[in-house]
Parts: C-alpha cells; structure tokens; sequence
C-alpha cells in the first residue's frame, strides 16, 4: 500500500514539474515582444530595454525559468507586472473560492448522480429512457448558458438569490451558501450527466454479474447487495468519469465565476489574460495544475480502496 | 489477390447509415436544425437587413420591431443580422478546432497504435499531459501571450481536443492490428499505407464521425464562452460576443442574451443527439446478432412450445419400497416459466414441470444445456434473470408456496432455508470484498450474528470445507485463490446458515477433474451431516450415479422421465434419458454404478 501511494505521488509531483515547465517556456518564449507590449507601441527602443531589464526579461529563457523554479519551490510566484502584487497572495487568497465551488459541485454531482444512475439502471424501462434523454440534454448544453438561465431567472425575475457577490463561509455559512447555490448547480448539471451515464453503464453489467445473484441466494436482499456490493464495483469506472470531469469543472468555474461575479481563480485570470501578466497567469497555471495532480491523488487512492487488485498488484 | 482480401464493405456502410438516420425522429430533427444553421451562416449576406459591423446611435438596445426584427444591441447593430454573420465566424471556428483536432489525433493513434514503439509511448504521454489541464485556463494563458485571435484560439484547442480522437483511433487499431485479414494482408504484401487506408482506416471510420459530432459541440460551446468572456476579437462577430453584449446589458434589455444563447444551446443540444442516433444506428445494425447469442432460452423456447404442442407425457417410474421415504420437503407442480418480449408476448421455457424433493434426498436435475434444469432451479429460489417470471404452478416448500410470496418473504427464506450453489466459482464471488467478509455478511444478516461471532463461525467453516489454512483464506480477496478453493468457499457459504434444501447448479463443471470428484466428496459429507435435501443441477449422469437418490430428466423446458435412481439406470424408458445415458456410458468400462466417472482412479 506505501509503496502504491508513494507511485503515485511521484508520477503526480513529475506531471506537475512538467506542466509548469512546458508552461512557463511557452508564456515566456516571446522575450522582448513581452516588454514592447507592457510599455506600450509608442515607448521608445530604450523604455522597452529598460523595462525588459527591470523585468529580467533580458537573461536567457533557461536562467529565467531557473531563477523561477528556485523562487517557486519556496513559494515565491514573483509579481504581477501591473499592479506589484505578489502572485502567491493574489492566488492563495481567491483559490480557496473556486475551490469551494468545484468541489461542491463535485460532491453534489457524486451524489445526484449516484441516486439517478441506481434508480435508472435498477428500473429501467420509461424511467430509464427518460434519465438517459435528459442526460443527453444536460451533457449538450454548455454549462454557462445554464448559468445565464439561473442568473436570469431565480436571481433577476424570482429574486430568491443574489445574482452577484461572494460571502466566504468563514463569514457566514448561510450568506456563503446563498452565494454559491445557482453557480454550483449551473456547474454541476453537465458533470452529472456524465457521471450518471458512466455509473449507468457500469451498474447495469455490474448487476448482470453471477456474484449479484450468489449474494441475493445467500439472504441479503436486493437493496443491500446493490448498495454494498454492485455500487462499489461500479465505482472504479465512475471515479475515472469523475476525474475527468473535475478538470472541466475547474474550466467551467472561470465562466461561472465571471457570471455570478465571484471573487475566484477565474476573475484574475480573465484580468490577467486581458492585460497580459504573464506571471499572474503562471500563477494560476501553476495552482489549477496543483488541484488537479492532489484531486487525481486522491481519486487514485479510492480506486486502490474500491478495487484490492490495484492496490494489491 | 490483393482484391480478393477481405475488406469491409465501407462505402454502402456509409450510405446506409445517412440513409438510417433520416428515418431516425431525433436524428432526422437534428440533421434539419444543423443543416438549417448551416444554410443561414452560408447565406448570410442574402438574409441579413443590416451590416453586422455597422453601429447605429439611434437604435441603441432598440426592442425587436419593423426595422430591426429581434432587435439591436448596445451599439445599435441589428440582432438579427449579426446572428446570421456570427454563425459564419462561430462554425469555422469550430471547425478548424475540428479539423486540427482530427487530423493529429487520427494520424498521432493510427501511428502509435499501427507501429507501436516510442511513438506509441511518447504520444500516449502527451496525450495524457493534455487531459491534464482544463481547455479554458490553457486558451487564457495562450491569450495572454498571442493576443485575441479567434483563429490562434481554436487551433490550440484543436490540439487539446485531439487526444479524444487519439484514444479513440488508437485503441481501434490496437484491437485490429493483429486481426487475421490484417494479418493476411501483410502476407500478401501490401503495404503498411494501404493496409491502413483500406482495412483500418474503414473500422475507425464510424466512430470517429460520432465523436466529430460530440466535438463539433464542444468546440462551439469553449468558443462562445471564450467570446462571451469579452477576450475574443472584437472585430468579428460571434454567438459569444453577443452572449457577452447581452449578459452587459441583462438588466435593460433582457432578451440580447437569449438569441445567441437559443442559437448556442440548440446546435449543441442537435450535435449530441446527433451523435447519439448514429450510434443507435451502427449498435442496432450490430446488435441482432450479439443479442440471439448472449439469450440461450431462445432455443429452449422455441422446442418448448412444440413439445407442449404435441402433449408428451413424462415417464415416471414407481418408487421403490426401500428408498427413501423422507417427509416432502419440496412439491413443485405444474410450473411454468417465461419471459416477457418486447412485443408483448411470453416467451416459454418451462413448461408443466413437477418436482418432489424429500427431506434428506438428493435429487438430481438432469438435461442438456437450454432444457430447463437451470432455470427451474432459479425460480424456486425466485432468482429469475431479468424478465423471466413464473407464469403458473406452484413450488410449496415446506407446506407454504413460494411463487406468490413478496420479495421481502423471500429475502427471509434464501439463504437460511434454501441455499444455493453457483457453477461459476470465480464469477460469484465479489472481487472488491475479502473472503472472509463475504462469508460473514450474510450470516450476520440471516442470524443476527455479532461480529465476533461470525468471524469464528466463518472460519470453522472453512476448515470444514477443507480449507488447508482457513486465517489466509479468510483474509484473501477472490482473486488470490484457485478455483476450487473458489468452489470450496462458495459451498461454505451455502450451507453456513444451515439450509433445509440446497440447490447446487452444475457445481462441479468449471472446475478440473481432480478437484471435482473432492468437491462432490465434500457435497456428500454435508449433504449427510445436515440432512439437507439437495437439487443437484447437473448434465453428467456420472455425478447423478456418484450422488443421486433420484434423478428428473429434463428436455426442452418439460419433465420427460423421473424416478429413483436406480430404476433410470436401469430402466430408461424415454429416448432422450437413453441418449443421455450412451453418451457417458460409450467411453467408459461397464463397472457397476459408474463411481469412477469423476476421474477418482479406483
């Protein structure tokens, strides 16, 4: 079992190393085009060599990328080009944001899912049609038209939630959640059809199994052996979806973030990106990159619980 | 030679697949809203009242009317026609993500799945560092450094949607790779790049153009909101800058966000069920075939219904006055057994059978595969696969009849008054639970045991099942144990709560000869010690001679002979029991009651 996580941890810091140095040569390669741009076109030659060496855009690609790595592995992200701000601040205090949103939209996508997937595959029939129709609907519309949708209406026509604005739930739990609701459903509603096809599928092979009908022979009854035993083999495949699907909701958030104006990752990155603050954007590269290699730690590790022979070989 | 390989019969796949969906409700629907949207972008300058560009101060957020007939935006420029034009900028767009997205991921997988090597290990790493990063935050940081080209945008996501293709190609070719008529190909000297043209690129061809349809959507869906995120390029209109101008302006004019938003959501929506009906289509146009082989009763069914037809009467043959005249413990009589069709109808596959089973007995359930035995013995323990039903009879055990009861009553009688033993060892344990938990789940269940308790219990029980080392086993998951071990395991749970009848389905036929005649062995001594009565579901009369008091003889759903063991043996009456009987008894010395047909050598 060490031995298993310690695997997986490597090969999550490796994939994590990589990104961030494909990343950061990619964003820089552009050198004194970058210090043009910030300076702006009618600065002249000197401004620009000026500020390219203020910015140590100046140095070979490698020694800044070198000078970065030291700098990051302490912590250190650098500063924004515009307004001197420290990256790690800028990032660490809006993360936290965006990650309440992705995983309570996780959590609630896991959940709802789980309950349409057994009830479909269990019943089948018009149920089962009508689950699988309605997924196809929610999986084709892209999530920030169903954000528009709640914004306009539970927010702007019915007035139940505020339509903007962000309480941290350090501040207030219900104010948080009277922030959050709309966006973590308009997040939520594609991964939960996608993990409902996926735990769908799998729960009707897993029930077609020998050992469903063994168990059932042996007393237990129906239920029990569908949620102790056929969920959990279900499970493997689910937890892959799920995987996949987190990443997409960790793209989704900067749309819903900007619709429903929470102060998360996706609001500087839109900022940074239109201003072109490179190390803003590195900054966020490098925290979204860090979520998604600890989130697939995490779903590695309940694969190695939910299946003994992952873990065991 | 090279004309006569086996190709795929491609072109008219194709041709009959477009001409399947137009008779396909949703499909059809889709195609005409797509070919709709496709015929406004194209004919734009045509339809369009207005230039899309052109801003106009007097028609500021004007509300739909003569002029401007669903209105204008905050500039003034006409709705309509700017919806028109944007789905010019907005399908391209998409589509050269499309395009980019094929071409690398069906070239990259056709590559690394056809040669292997590094190709293969590299490209399957990059593809899986691609997965890694959400499409959005990629474009962002791409536009922060390229500047706002729609263009730029849509090729780098090009290459972020490729790994789906790559997948997809990939794991294709892998699977036909090593195919016999690729194979046969090679020999007869084709080259690499007509192999691939010809017999690779025709299997991957369908699902690649599903999964174009699934992409297409994506693409129109991260462009809009990369639009709608006010970061594209202002000078071209599209679905999503106007999503953006609407959202600015939700508050005074409230339906600028729904045209786009409609036009967006619809197209998406028309791609996915799109694709979702081409599958339908290719899985139907696959699917009869896979569907008559994974349904045995099919057979059964059919000779069922004939024989009934013709009224055949079982033999039965009298008891003998020294057998065994235990008290009944199971009557099943005039059972009936079907399955429900899709048009309505029943399907039979057991007809009028009765069955006595006494307290004590054992009782075998003979027949070739597809006659009933199996499925009779399902729906005593009302464990019908799905569909399946008792369509009449009744099957009193004990002196209460167990077709009608709930499944609530029934979950109460399995497993603490009838048991069951599966053919299968290995299917029928859960692989995800140990042993050891598997055996003590149900008799914590059935016997209200604690913990402790059933740990002791379940342990003793794998001692007397002959479990070498009973800890070890207990402990180990499914898969860490043989076969026979496997079967041991499963007997063990059987008789854990102590059953009044066992039904055992073929209990020894998966397993190897040596290990078969312990198996029954050990069914014996149980069978002995608990006084059970059992239903030995079986096709080898040599483990009816080895086990049996009795023997009921199966054949297409119906009894066609029953009796004491002994007098079938000597007696048979109906053909097909003597059929059964010269089968085993052909290839095997004469020797008394057949005791060395399990392979114990005397």
């Amino acid at each position: 079992m060490y031995r298993f996580v310690l695997r997986r941890l490597l090969s999550g810091v490796l994939l994590l190393f990589v990104i961030t140095t494909v990343a950061y040569l990619l964003l820089y390669a552009g050198g004194g085009d970058i210090a043009r741009r910030i300076v702006g076109p009618t600065a002249s030659q000197a401004q620009v060599t000026l500020k390219a060496a203020q910015l140590g855009l100046d140095r070979p690609l490698l020694v800044q990328y070198w000078d970065w790595l030291t700098h990051a592995l302490t912590g250190n992200l650098g500063r924004s080009w515009f307004n001197g701000q420290l990256v790690t601040t800028g990032v660490t205090s809006r993360v936290s944001v965006t990650i309440s949103l992705v995983l309570g939209a996780t959590i609630i996508a896991t959940i709802v899912s789980v309950v349409i997937a057994v009830w479909a595959a269990v019943r089948r029939g018009w149920v089962d049609r009508v689950v699988q129709f309605v997924g196809v609907l929610g999986f084709a519309i892209p999530g920030f038209l169903i954000a528009l949708g709640l914004v306009s209406l539970f927010a702007l026509n019915l007035k139940w939630f505020k339509a903007t604005g962000y309480v941290p739930i350090t501040t207030s739990f219900g104010g948080w959640a009277a922030t959050v609701t709309l966006p973590i459903i308009a997040l939520s509603i594609g991964c939960i059809a996608a993990v409902v096809q996926q735990v769908r599928g799998s729960l009707i092979d897993a029930l077609r199994q020998d050992y469903v009908r063994t168990l059932r022979a042996r007393g237990l009854s129906f239920n029990r052996v569908v949620y102790t035993h056929v969920l959990r083999n279900a499970g493997g495949p689910a937890l892959a979806v799920l995987a996949v699907q987190f990443i997409g909701l960790l793209g989704g958030a900067v749309i819903v973030e900007q619709i429903f104006a929470l102060p998360g990752l996706g609001q500087i990155t839109v900022a940074a990106t239109g201003q072109g603050d490179i190390p803003v954007v590195m900054g966020v590269v490098v925290a979204t990159a860090a979520i998604v290699v600890a989130v697939n730690l995490i779903i590695d590790l309940a694969q190695g619980w939910l299946n003994p022979k992952v873990r065991l070989s | 030679m090279i004309d006569t390989s086996p190709a795929l019969p491609a072109p008219a796949a194709k041709a009959s697949l477009f001409r399947r969906l137009l008779t396909h409700p949703t499909g059809a629907a889709s195609l005409l809203v797509l070919l709709l949207v496709a015929a406004a972008a194209l004919l734009a300058p045509l339809l369009a009242t207005h230039d899309p560009g052109q801003a106009n101060l007097q028609a500021v957020l004007a509300k739909a009317g003569p002029e401007h007939w669903l209105g204008a935006d905050s500039a003034g420029r006409d709705v309509y026609s700017r919806l028109l034009f944007s789905g010019q900028f907005s399908l391209a767009g998409a589509l050269l993500a499309l395009g980019v997205a094929m071409v690398l991921g069906v070239a990259g997988g056709l590559i690394a799945g056809y040669y292997g090597g590094w190709f293969d290990s590299t490209s399957s790493w990059l593809t899986g560092l691609l997965m890694a990063l959400p499409g959005m935050v990629v474009l962002l940081a791409a536009r922060a450094v390229l500047g706002p080209s729609m263009w730029l945008s849509m090729m780098i996501f090009g290459i972020m949607l490729s790994p789906a293709y790559f997948r997809l190609v990939y794991a294709s070719v892998t699977a036909v790779r090593n195919e016999l008529y690729v194979d046969a190909a090679r020999v007869s000297g084709l080259s690499d790049a007509r192999i691939i043209g010809r017999h690779i690129l025709t299997v991957v061809r369908a699902p690649v153009i599903i999964q174009s349809a699934m992409i297409l959507g994506i693409a129109i869906a991260i462009q809009a909101g990369l639009e709608f995120l006010g970061l594209g390029d202002l000078n071209i209109p599209t679905w999503g800058s106007m999503l953006n101008d609407g959202f600015v302006n939700l508050y005074k004019a409230p339906t600028l966000v729904l045209w786009p938003a409609l036009v967006i959501g619809l197209v998406c929506v028309a791609l996915t069920l799109l694709a979702n009906a081409m599958r339908d289509e290719l899985e139907q146009s696959r699917g009869p075939v896979k569907r008559r082989k994974a349904n045995p009763a099919d057979a059964a069914a059919v000779a069922a219904e004939a024989a009934t037809r013709r009224g055949e009467a079982a033999v039965v043959h009298p008891e003998e006055p020294s057998g065994t005249g235990g008290e009944v413990l199971l009557k099943v009589t005039d059972l009936g057994v079907g399955y429900d069709q899709p048009d309505g109808s029943v399907k039979h596959v057991v007809n009028q059978v009765d069955l006595t089973v006494r307290r004590g007995e054992v009782h075998g359930l003979v027949g070739e595969s597809g006659s009933g035995k199996t499925q009779t013995a399902f729906s005593i323990l009302r464990l019908l696969p799905q569909g399946g039903r008792i369509t009449g009879g009744s099957i009193v055990f004990d002196g209460k009849d167990l077709a009608p009861l709930s499944e609530k009553e029934m979950t109460r009688i399995r497993g603490k008054r009838i048991a069951y033993i599966p053919q299968e060892p290995m299917s029928n344990l859960d692989s995800a639970f140990t042993i050891g938990s598997q055996l003590m789940e149900p008799m914590r269940v059935c016997l209200g045991l604690s913990k402790a308790e059933a740990r002791h219990r379940a342990l003793a029980l794998l001692a007397k099942v002959g479990i070498p080392n009973p800890e070890r086993t207990f402990n180990a998951y499914p898969h860490q144990i043989s076969g026979g071990m496997a079967q041991r395991v499963l007997i063990a749970g059987a008789v854990s709560c102590e059953p009044d009848l066992l039904i055992a389905d073929e209990p020894t036929t998966a397993l190897d000869v040596t290990v078969q005649a312990e198996v029954l062995d050990l069914l014996r001594e149980l069978q002995a010690e608990l006084n059970m009565g059992v239903i030995l579901v079986t096709h080898n009369f040599g483990v009816v001679a080895d086990l049996c008091d009795r023997v009921t003889v199966m054949q297409t759903g119906r009894v066609v002979e029953t009796g004491p063991v002994r007098a079938i043996f000597e007696d048979a009456r109906h053909p097909y029991t003597r059929q059964l009987l010269g089968a085993i008894l052909e290839d095997t010395a004469p020797r008394g009651p057949l005791l060395s047909l399990n392979g114990v050598s005397p």
